[in-house]
């Protein structure tokens, strides 16, 4: 089960850490079981705070824009302008 | 009073007055910081030299008869809040050297009131944790008691406000943040109403639940800041179309008449009796003042925990997918194909507390667990904001304990993620509300650790709040101590 919601999150958890992180998720599960003895039938679900609408703004170009060497600098491996990533097609 | 010791407002007179130029104070504080960095970890990066350009700057600023209120002070951010060409980190190994193409909107508007940044505090790991100890650059330690933690997960901004290394930083709070180590380092913060501040270049935890807020040594200096930091950003959808304000004008009120409510919930088992008392006292002092008390119930907040620890989990699993190793993150340098580098790269970069709360964000959005875990937390997320719509129909403020107890040990709780959360029962559910409260400084423990008041307002109270905070500090000097840290 841990290790399915590992794969699920993309996190390669070794499997001597699986022992724990299981006792820890139990842990926190059995905190959060709590919520099940409350009745909510009919509640609305509550999503966020404000009751806002989702803003547009008007489709138009924008001037201002961030370059794509500014907006690179922080890759850790990209050439030419261009993400580099391991061979996805052989 | 020496220049480290003297708050927002002061520091704004003696600058107007030429008592002493930005660069000057700058320089001083620069040098604790740096002095300070050994004993309390409070920072990440210490921004020696674009600091000093920022000061000149400002000096040069105020030479021209630039006399805006902020100008030349200085502050350092909470390292969540993205600066252009210095590094922003978030606690993590995943963002270690990570260069912000921009600024966040907070730090853009602090840098054209002329503010000075310093620095870029520490914090709990992708702002996951209360204690500090989830941070990769090592905890930070409080200045009250250097064994102790400062609360989490903006320690590095209350550690170094309490140490008089800065008189204002910047924080923020998705279950407590800001006001759970302001009461555990003695100092003074707001979570202001969800979406007064702009969220944008703010790296994202629980978007639903995170809000950047001011912390300061009072809370006249958390209002000047918030007359800057709050407003309208149509860079963040989430920002309120009326989110500014004129907080400092609105200090100086009246406590007469006020109606406060206290609930019992925030008074039950578990909580310190050194705390209640110093609690109690405070409000005693409201009434003595004028203001009337009235009961009020808050009956689902014991249900607020457990209602964080699903919403705030299955947000940041979301919101943190984003790194994956590829356009700006920490890359694993032994993956054979691109799912080995997705994996590896989330395995060696985020640390065990952002692991877990991403595992627990997965599975209860998973198919099969959604409803009963998500969906019925949305569902108890509604019952808990109606609790305070009731109570706000009574009474004017809710006025309770920031924290259970003073600071713990480091180590205390960091074996039990369980343990740590309920650390945090008495400010999770204004953040699931997304209402404003306020946690200042009103006693100390026996052991000569600081206690924190919290006062929480209705929506778009954070005025009222502030200025009731500002009309305790007038009559109290809790604020004012100063912990003994150089000589521990």
């Amino acid at each position: 089960m841990v290790k399915r919601i590992a794969q699920l999150s993309r996190i390669a958890l070794p499997d001597n850490e699986l022992p724990q992180m299981a006792r820890q998720l139990e842990r926190i599960f059995s905190l959060v079981a709590e919520m099940q003895s409350v009745p909510t039938e009919g509640v609305e679900p509550m999503a966020h705070p404000l009751d806002l609408r989702q803003p547009l703004r008007p489709d138009e170009l924008r001037q201002e824009c961030l370059s794509r060497e500014d907006l690179m600098a922080s890759a850790p491996r990209a050439q030419d302008g261009l993400f580099l990533v391991p061979k996805v097609i052989e | 009073m020496e220049l480290h010791q003297m708050g927002v407002a002061e520091l704004s007179a003696g600058l107007r007055n030429k008592d002493f130029s930005a660069v000057e104070l700058s320089s001083t504080l620069l040098q604790r910081l740096r002095q300070a960095q050994d004993s309390l970890n409070a920072c990440i990066t210490i921004s020696e030299e674009p600091g000093l350009e920022q000061a000149r700057a400002a000096d040069q600023r105020r030479a021209q008869g630039d006399s805006a209120p902020l100008l030349g002070i200085p502050l350092a951010h909470k390292d969540i809040f993205c600066t252009r060409g210095q590094r922003t980190t978030c606690g993590s190994k995943m963002l270690a050297e990570f260069v912000s193409p921009y600024d966040a909107t907070v730090v853009q508007r602090f840098q054209k009131a002329g503010m000075v940044t310093l620095g870029k505090l520490n914090m709990d790991e992708f702002a996951m944790g209360s204690s500090n100890e989830t941070s990769f650059f090592g905890a930070v330690r409080n200045p009250w008691d250097l064994t102790r933690v400062p609360g989490g997960s903006s320690g590095g901004s209350a550690a170094a406000l309490a140490a008089r290394l800065l008189p204002a930083a910047t924080g923020t709070d998705t279950g407590g943040s800001i006001r759970q180590p302001a009461a555990f380092c003695g100092v003074t913060g707001l979570k202001p109403t969800y979406g007064r501040v702009s969220r944008y270049g703010m790296i994202a935890f629980a978007s639903s639940l995170d809000q950047g807020g001011p912390m300061a040594r009072s809370a006249a200096d958390c209002a000047l800041l918030m007359d800057v930091m709050a407003g309208h950003d149509p860079l963040d959808s989430t920002s309120h179309p009326q989110a500014a304000g004129r907080f400092s004008a609105a200090l100086g009120r009246s406590v007469k008449g006020l109606r406060i409510g206290v609930p019992e919930e925030f008074f039950g088992e578990g909580l310190d009796p050194e705390v209640a008392q110093a609690v109690q006292e405070a409000i005693q002092w409201y009434v003595r003042e004028g203001a009337e008390i009235r009961p009020v119930h808050l009956p689902n907040n014991v249900h607020a925990v457990s209602t964080y620890y699903v919403l705030a989990p299955a947000e940041a699993s979301s919101n943190l997918s984003r790194f994956d190793g590829i356009r700006y993150s920490h890359r694993s340098g032994s993956a054979v194909d691109l799912q080995d580098l997705y994996l590896l790269s989330r395995y060696e970069g985020f640390g065990p507390e952002v692991r877990r709360r991403i595992l627990v964000g997965s599975y209860v959005l998973s198919a099969g667990y959604y409803d009963a875990y998500y969906r019925k937390a949305q569902q108890l997320r509604a019952l808990i904001r109606e609790d305070f719509r009731r109570a706000f129909a009574e009474v004017d403020v809710i006025m309770g304990p920031t924290t259970p107890t003073p600071a713990f040990a480091l180590g205390a709780k960091s074996a039990d993620p369980v343990a740590m959360y309920l650390a945090d029962i008495y400010t999770i559910a204004v953040n699931l509300a997304g209402i404003p409260a306020l946690s200042l400084p009103c006693g100390f423990s026996k052991a000569g650790l600081p206690i924190g008041l919290q006062i929480m307002g209705n929506y778009f109270a954070d005025e009222l709040i502030l200025g009731l905070g500002d009309a305790y500090q007038r009559d109290s000097d809790w604020h004012q101590q100063e912990p003994g840290w150089e000589e521990q």
